[in-house]
């Protein structure tokens, strides 16, 4: 070898010009894009003078809700991305019947991969964890979460993940092996590219996030609660954010640990998981569904909080039996660790493993059929108001069902034994993470934005887009099921068999309509931020709520509340709203107000996130100065900030009195208004 | 390939059990659906005749019946679960006329191998049985995971290297069905489709003999060149030198197929670029 050649090995690692896809228009074309789109904000940005706002007010604020809002955007942006994944599958699927389609097997496979990465990585779960932080402390009554700081740590290393992700687009590939990576697949003998440490380093660093993130609430939950707000008052949003952070708390560290092994036998010579030297692909499988189960309750936990917030909330009445639903998430939390084997029933486990782990399977549809009923009697005798958030609840219970019954389907072994990674599972798989998550994202996004921004979403938008996707949903994937039926597997970049290609082609047109509803959506935000003038939320309780989110002013103060309020009962602005109206409302009587001490913002989660990705990507490409720069950089950041002087500032008492004491006239005079007519 | 008709025991026990159980699930679902959409329709806020009871936020009867409706239907499915996880485990025997057929499958990148050792052949993406014998699968894998899969046969079965799974089968009608793998293998694997010829049993020596009269000789070294990656579009025929190929595949006295050949660090083929080796 040359001398030059060496020293660019060392300087570059693998990384060549033969990286850039320079062959392939589409990821050459969309990467473009994408940098273009980047470079037009940056500079949006720069000309008209708002990054010292964009520094001080997001990228460096430890503000739950700004932190919270940060998620929800990093979700949506990437739900367009994993969005046009999906839209490209579909449409290989209709045209690849006896054909090779418009994506060769290499494409496909990427995208399929990218597809399910980024959607149960990079969308739902930052989607949840925003909802969380954004509304959870202000459920619980208080001023901030737990860990701050940490929690900002914990979204910027999420974003690293994503921006990895997005990287692997044009420089290099992503992983060609399906959203888990199977060994030996994925070991480097079959996937010698840079694909699978794309995948595995990016889910390492947003894995941390993740964790941190979860310990994060976990504490929020348990340690930091107004006065007076035990645990059986916590609304439901809280209890299933406590279950599901426990999960990830639980589960994470062993995707951590699988995947450090794949990476060990893929950079050092280990042999976990390789077919030779005693390495066992089943042990992978195993370990890898023993975070992935749970993963799957980590997301849909949350979205069964704010169904019953959003249920309760437009029915007018309390959660019908609120003890049964906490009973009924707590089982949930611990059962799901307790089913994983039933992910590969046809590994040959033999008879009494394959039916224990089915009827375990089967047990977690019991507390789960609970909740739906629950739900369904908070509807009965209720006052039921149509609003956006509360259609995609009803849309939910009923997709739910449809999703619960193929899934207790596929939980009896010897039906499993037909429906195995077919159609019919990635079917009931979208049926439960679409039905199930996604429309309790879009209806928390709906319920909660109000709160957030000061103003609320535009109806009829919001109405469009939920139909678009209902039926849209329905038109995708009930043919999914259908195929399935037919024998037809999962991941077939083409295919010869002539039944399938009908129910393909109707995929593809239910396809259009889900992308339709998203773009309304997108609509909808627009529309709404341009009449936000008269969306505007005055009151800071748009839908007559009965949490304590709404006790406060839309969007909340930076302390949230001027004063702890004190819970008295379950649903306790419900109840202050009623003792107001029983002694009509009276000035203030309250203490003094006093001064508030809120954390400093701080530059750490972002810096700590910067060396991340420089040594996320060092790693990939083995550039071995690059990754210790990036190491010693991120260590250094968390030096600097463990040796801090000053970590509050204080907001005096008159500033925290002139802004509490806008929002108590602006309530007063809709009240006068709403007494008079 | 229609799950729903079988052409076997297994499979028409499969799907019995998945029909039966999808059956059982709607008697609770359809009504459930139906009340959601009752309620919701019903206590809309406009409907004055609706009565409005916000108090209505427990009731023990009621608490009674939403968890037991879920727990009966689980008992019995979980019965249904129970004795078709034995009845169909893939190793039980599903006996049939005559003598039973030992096939032994090796999934390649990305093509089928089946070696039937008792009859000295072999074949590549195309496997012949005799209609109403037992069919006795042992399974393993050259390289990476696939599953084994005739859907109207019924229940598949992964394929591991350097171990062996066992499945056993019996096609009940004569007749092309075909099969495929059902675990993502890699770029070739759409490829991975067979065919099944279900011929009479009397017309199953026959087609031993003729393609026992192969040319091509199928024993370590052309195993080699097989597992080499790539599709294979023929339907290939061997005769079998070593009976024991199947077990030393799966005990990796041959060792594990080799992945892709030259790419680029990115793991595309070379093209343009300087080579980075």
């Amino acid at each position: 070898m040359p001398a030059g050649r060496t020293v660019e090995a060392m300087m570059l690692g693998k990384l060549d010009w033969s990286a850039i896809p320079f062959d392939q228009p589409i990821p050459l074309i969309a990467g473009a894009m994408v940098l273009v789109g980047i470079l037009a904000v940056l500079t949006w940005v720069v000309v008209k003078d708002h990054l010292p706002y964009l520094w001080h007010e997001w990228i460096t604020s430890v503000d739950h809700k700004r932190i919270g809002v940060m998620y929800i955007l990093l979700a949506s942006v990437m739900l367009l991305r994993g969005g046009s994944d999906a839209i490209m599958m579909r449409i290989q699927q209709a045209v690849a019947y006896q054909s090779q389609g418009y994506l060769p097997p290499e494409h496909y496979n990427q995208i399929f991969s990218a597809h399910g990465t980024i959607m149960i990585f990079f969308v739902a779960m930052p989607f949840v964890i925003g909802l969380m932080n954004l509304v959870v402390p202000l459920q619980l009554g208080v001023r901030d979460v737990a860990f701050p700081t940490l929690n900002s740590v914990g979204f910027w290393l999420t974003s690293t993940g994503a921006l990895l992700v997005n990287v692997s687009l044009v420089v290099g590939e992503f992983a060609r092996t399906g959203w888990l990576a199977f060994p030996p697949l994925s070991g480097l003998t079959y996937s010698p590219g840079v694909g699978v440490d794309y995948y595995a380093w990016s889910l390492q660093i947003s894995g941390v996030g993740t964790l941190v993130a979860g310990i994060n609430l976990v504490t929020t939950v348990l340690k930091l609660r107004t006065k007076g707000m035990n645990y059986l008052r916590m609304p439901m949003f809280c209890w299933t954010t406590l279950a599901s952070n426990l999960l990830i708390v639980a589960a994470f560290p062993i995707l951590t640990a699988t995947l450090a092994m794949l990476l060990l036998d893929r950079y050092l010579g280990f042999h976990f998981f390789t077919n030779e030297a005693g390495g066992n692909v089943m042990m992978f499988m195993n370990l890898i569904w023993a975070w992935g189960h749970p993963e799957v309750y980590i997301l849909v936990l949350p979205a069964f909080g704010i169904y019953s917030e959003v249920v309760s909330t437009f029915s007018g009445k309390p959660l019908f039996g609120y003890r049964s639903m906490v009973l009924a998430t707590m089982a949930i939390c611990v059962i799901s660790f307790m089913v994983w084997l039933h992910h590969f029933f046809t590994m040959g486990a033999g008879p009494d493993v394959n039916a224990i782990f089915g009827i375990a399977s089967m047990i977690i549809a019991v507390p789960t059929g609970v909740k739906i009923y629950n739900w369904l009697f908070t509807m009965y005798g209720g006052r039921i108001r149509f609003a956006t958030p509360m259609l995609w609840s009803v849309g939910f219970m009923v997709t739910f069902i449809i999703g619960g019954l193929t899934g207790v389907l596929v939980a009896v072994p010897p039906a499993d034994f037909m429906l195995h990674n077919s159609m019919f599972l990635v079917a009931h798989f979208h049926n439960v993470i679409i039905g199930g998550v996604l429309f309790g994202a879009f209806a928390g996004f709906e319920y909660w934005f109000p709160k957030a921004f000061g103003f609320r979403l535009d109806e009829r938008w919001g109405k469009v887009a939920f139909w678009f996707t209902f039926i849209g949903f329905y038109v995708t994937f009930m043919p999914l099921y259908v195929v399935g039926m037919l024998g037809m597997t999962r991941r077939l970049q083409h295919y010869d068999v002539a039944a399938w290609r009908p129910w393909m082609m109707v995929a593809a047109i239910g396809m259009l309509l889900l992308s339709i509803g998203v773009l309304a959506q997108v609509m909808q935000l627009v529309v709404s931020i341009r009449n936000r003038e008269a969306l505007r939320d005055r009151t800071g309780d748009p839908w007559d709520g009965r949490s304590l989110e709404w006790a406060t002013s839309s969007p909340p103060p930076v302390f949230n509340f001027a004063f702890s309020p004190d819970v008295r009962g379950e649903d306790a602005y419900w109840a202050m709203k009623w003792r107001a109206k029983v002694q009509q409302l009276e000035d203030h009587p309250g203490p003094e107000y006093q001064d508030i001490e809120m954390p400093r913002n701080s530059p750490t989660g972002f810096v700590c996130a910067f060396f991340a990705t420089v040594m996320g990507f060092a790693l990939i490409w083995h550039i071995w100065w690059m990754v210790i720069l990036g190491g010693l950089g991120a260590f250094a950041t968390f030096v600097v900030f463990a040796w801090r002087d000053h970590d509050e500032y204080v907001i005096p008492a008159a500033e925290v009195e002139r802004i509490d004491r806008i929002n108590i006239e602006e309530r007063r005079s809709l009240v006068s208004m709403a007494g008079a007519a | 390939m229609n799950l729903l008709d079988p052409q076997g025991p297994v499979a028409l026990a499969n799907s019995t059990i998945l029909v039966d159980s999808v059956f059982i699930m709607l008697t609770i679902v359809v009504p459930t659906i139906i009340a959601i959409l009752a309620f919701a329709f019903w206590f809309r806020a406009s409907n004055p005749r609706a009565h409005y009871d916000p108090g209505f936020v427990y009731s023990g009867r009621v608490e009674m019946v939403v968890w037991a409706i879920p727990a009966l239907t689980v008992i019995l499915l979980g019965g249904v679960a129970w004795i078709g996880s034995h009845q169909l485990d893939p190793t039980a025997p599903v006996p049939g006329t005559g003598s039973p057929v030992r096939i032994q499958a090796v999934s390649l990148d990305w093509k089928w191998l089946f070696i039937y050792p008792d009859q000295r052949i072999a074949t590549v993406n195309s496997l012949t049985v005799p209609a109403g014998a037992e069919l006795n699968f042992q399974l393993t894998s050259s390289s990476v995971m696939n599953v084994f899969f005739i859907p109207q046969l019924g229940s598949m079965i992964y394929t591991m290297n350097g171990m062996v799974t066992r499945l056993n089968l019996r096609a009940d009608n004569e007749g092309k069905l075909q099969g495929l793998s059902a675990h993502f293998s890699g770029d070739g694997f759409p490829e991975m489709m067979f065919d099944v010829n279900v011929i009479s049993p009397l017309a199953f020596p026959d087609w031993v003999a003729t393609t026992a009269k192969s040319d091509a000789v199928l024993n370590e070294d052309s195993y080699k060149k097989l597992m080499q990656q790539g599709v294979e579009r023929g339907r290939p025929t061997y005769r079998l030198d070593d009976p024991r190929l199947f077990d030393l595949i799966a005990t990796q006295h041959i060792p594990p197929g080799p992945g892709p050949e030259l790419i680029s660090n990115a793991g595309r083929p070379h093209s343009g670029g300087h080579d980075a080796r």
